[in-house]
């Protein structure tokens, strides 16, 4: 658009149609209260005073699926289950997201080989966007989870289609600070091996 | 309106506010069904004749585990099945196992095992009162309930590394032991809570719209709640100290880790202006006119009142880990014997009891490892509480049992 | 009241009905037959002494041993039993009552053991009785509402019995 560019007074800004939807979808994520589990608590706290999933956008509950574009599955699935999950994936309007959080939701997790009424990863029954790891996840995951959904809602190609896709360029990375008593690997092992110390259990 | 209506009129009125039974399916996605419980409701127009509640909607099999893995390798499920309140879960487990053991375990594991399980009681009820807030309509209790938590799980994350499934409480005694400077963190945790207790009872307890939405509903007597076998706080708000009532506190009638040596109460109703000597944290309880024992209005007051004996509890705690003797943790024995053990403890929805059976042949993997969930019992009186309410009661109703369904289901 | 004073009672009214007694295990039990199940329950619910008026758990455990190669090891004969916590209110004491079933009525597979029902003592029983089951396949007589509380309607199988085969789909959804 370079014939466009200052040819406006300040304050006027130029984009594509679809760059404009697409920024205006990704700002306004709504999730839907889906909590299944105990990573339903961590998705609670993502959403409450400390972590406040709000300055993503993505802040508003909604308790219908016909009202959300995100579907966060936290928690295990079973197969009593699993057929609302689908019908709830089912209900929701177009574009739709779904993050599956926790190991339960990406592979069975700790369910994994007894379970025998556990659904073995959320994929199978509704597909998924983002996957994030851990039992439960901390809020910052859920967070950086709902962060690559926005990569992947401001790289779509609604109205342009045929365009090829770009690469997914995360937007938004953040890394991790570690403590000073982390902050080499010398020391880090040493840490490690004193933590070891510590909690070895006396003879009885 | 003076003149008398027409017999065809009358007739036409009748048709107009006549109702049908309906039906009503609620959950298993539901907001204000605390997970995936699903209560099928028969309604008519306003009023709900039967309640039928539909769970396994997380049944993740919890038991099976437990006869196939060892009995510290079970722990991590423990976490999973009231996963407000883990630690009190592992200390159920591992009280159980220790039991059938025969083990003796050192007095700082148990002063640290106090400290954290009563800690963990303040989360858990701080999370009830938040979620209760929520489904009653109002945001903010919940906000500042998570307040506070996060500073727990930040206690508790310096113990154990994990946020909400900790692990921590094992057998033999806890993981690791407390870290540098964690006691004096925890005072001052306990120091900036005790004036925010007041914040709630503020925006909650004494709100008129709070009352009038739980004072005189659900009312559930002591007979129905005891043949039911309710046990926490939903027993509690149903007895009645002046008549004689013993506490039906664990903690008090059977105590475990040495929960006879600390000064708390057990809290019963009535809450008249004497349950107090003195102003406790600006707390003079003072029940509502319209509040009758058994309802859901009690059931909320009794925990509120319960995290204000688990602060007098974790500073007794406190206070004692310096002087306490022995290690953190002792080693298990390699074998299970036979035999069976059967535990409950008080965790902060009721008694929750652990039952373990080990094998003849002495294999270290139990025979039988039986949950005995507390919310499981306090939810089946639910169709006995809710005959004839309103539908709009029902998640008053429903909040008021502070259910989790990971423990439900297991 | 100790378990053994609480024995005595028991014993004092029945007699030969108590099948066997445990006094040195953990929690000593009495073992009875599934017949007087509902009889002995009302006296310990009922006498003045006793007054167990809660229920706190049923739990069924499969007595097996899947693997032929250790079953010879396993030092029990494969059989089921239930198991019924008691507790009491006032008295503050607490008891044990065993039933030992077969695994299956008359030896042929399929049909599940039967036991009486003692919801009508204790309300609490209901939904334990509906878990014991669903899980773990024994079939309660006189119980207002048996069906499966936990698992889906059409399961098949009685997850908690030793043999029980996982299912590998279930629905369209594979199991592993």
């Amino acid at each position: 658009m370079g014939w466009l560019e200052g040819r406006f007074e300040e304050g006027v800004i130029t984009t594509t149609l679809e760059q404009a939807i697409n920024w205006a979808r990704e700002s306004s994520m709504w999730p839907m209260t889906f909590g299944l589990a105990c990573c339903a608590i961590e998705m609670m706290a993502t959403g409450a005073s400390r972590y406040d999933i709000d300055r993503f956008g993505a802040g508003a509950f909604r308790a219908t699926p016909r009202q959300a574009d995100l579907m966060i599955v936290a928690g295990t699935v079973n197969y009593k289950m699993a057929s609302r999950v689908r019908r709830l994936y089912n209900q929701m309007p177009e574009p739709k997201f779904v993050i599956a959080m926790g190991a339960c939701t990406c592979g069975g997790g700790p369910y994994y080989k007894y379970g025998y009424n556990v659904v073995k990863g959320v994929d199978l029954i509704v597909p998924v966007d983002v996957y994030v790891a851990g039992c439960p996840p901390r809020p910052e995951a859920l967070l950086e989870g709902l962060m690559r959904i926005q990569d992947k809602v401001r790289a779509m190609k609604y109205l342009t289609k045929g365009q090829p896709l770009e690469n997914l360029i995360p937007a938004r990375s953040g890394y991790v600070q570690l403590p000073p008593e982390l902050e080499t690997p010398e020391k880090a092992n040493e840490f490690a091996r004193r933590n070891k110390e510590r909690a070895t259990p006396a003879k009885a | 309106m003076s003149t008398t209506l027409e017999r065809d009129e009358q007739q036409i009125i009748e048709l107009d506010v006549r109702t049908d039974e309906m039906l009503v399916s609620m959950g298993p996605q539901h907001p204000s069904t605390h997970g995936v419980l699903r209560l099928v409701l028969r309604t008519d127009g306003e009023v709900v004749s039967e309640v039928t509640p539909h769970m396994g909607y997380l049944h993740r099999c919890a038991e099976k585990i437990g006869e196939n893995v060892t009995p510290i390798q079970f722990i991590p499920y423990t976490d999973r099945m009231d996963y407000l309140a883990a630690m009190n879960m592992n200390l159920g487990y591992s009280l159980a196992v220790e039991k059938l053991c025969g083990m003796k375990i050192p007095e700082k594991a148990q002063v640290i095992r106090v400290l954290i399980a009563e800690m963990n009681r303040i989360a858990s009820h701080l999370v009830g009162m938040g979620a209760y807030g929520l489904d009653l309509g109002s945001f903010s209790p919940f906000l500042y309930a998570f307040r506070e938590r996060e500073m727990i799980l930040d206690l508790f994350e310096e113990v154990c590394g994990a946020r909400l499934t900790y692990s921590y409480i094992t057998i033999g005694g806890v993981h690791d032991d407390l870290p540098d400077g964690w006691l004096e963190r925890c005072s001052k945790f306990l120091d900036y809570f005790e004036p925010r207790i007041q914040e709630y009872h503020t925006l909650l307890t004494k709100n008129q719209i709070f009352i009038k939405r739980t004072a005189g509903i659900g009312i559930l007597p002591k007979d129905l709640a005891i043949n039911y076998g309710c046990t926490g706080p939903m027993l509690r708000g149903s007895l009645d100290r002046t008549q004689g009532d013993p506490a039906w506190d664990l903690r008090k009638l059977e105590p475990y880790c040495g929960y006879e040596s600390y000064d708390f109460k057990a809290i019963i109703p009535p809450f008249t202006d004497d349950y107090y000597d003195d102003e406790h944290f600006g707390i003079r309880p003072r029940t509502p006119p319209e509040a009758v024992i058994g309802d859901c209005w009690h059931r909320f007051y009794v925990r509120m009142l319960e995290v204000v004996e688990s602060i007098k509890i974790v500073r007794q705690a406190i206070d004692r880990y310096p002087k306490a003797q022995g290690t953190h943790r002792i080693e298990p024995p390699r074998h299970l014997p036979v035999g069976e053990a059967y535990v409950e403890t008080e965790c902060p929805r009721g008694q929750m009891g652990f039952w373990v059976v080990g094998r003849p042949n002495k294999d270290i993997v139990p025979l039988r490892v039986r949950a005995r969930s507390s919310s499981f019992c306090n939810l089946s009186v639910i169709s006995e509480i809710c005959k004839n309410c309103l539908i709009g009661d029902v998640p008053a109703i429903l909040g008021s049992v502070d259910i989790v369904m990971g423990e439900i289901d297991r | 009241m100790t378990a053994q004073e609480i024995i005595a009672i028991v014993k004092e009214r029945f007699g030969p009905k108590i099948k066997a007694e445990k006094l040195d295990a953990i929690d000593p039990y009495i073992v009875i037959d599934p017949a007087d199940l509902v009889e002995v329950c009302r006296f310990l619910r009922d006498d003045p002494r006793l007054q167990f008026d809660m229920l706190n758990c049923i739990s069924g455990v499969d007595y097996c041993e899947p693997d032929p190669a250790k079953a010879a090891k396993a030092g029990f004969e494969p059989h089921l039993e239930v198991v019924y916590h008691l507790s009491s209110f006032v008295k503050r004491h607490r008891f044990v009552v065993k039933l030992i079933l077969p695994r299956w009525k008359n030896n042929t597979p399929g049909q599940l053991p039967e036991a009486p029902s003692v919801a009508s003592l204790w309300r609490a029983a209901d939904w334990h009785e509906r878990e014991t089951y669903d899980l773990v396949g024994v079939w309660f007589t006189d119980h207002p509402d048996l069906r499966r509380i936990l698992l889906a309607d059409d399961w098949e199988g009685h997850p908690l019995r030793k043999d029980y085969v996982f299912p590998l789909e279930y629905h369209g959804i594979r199991g592993r």
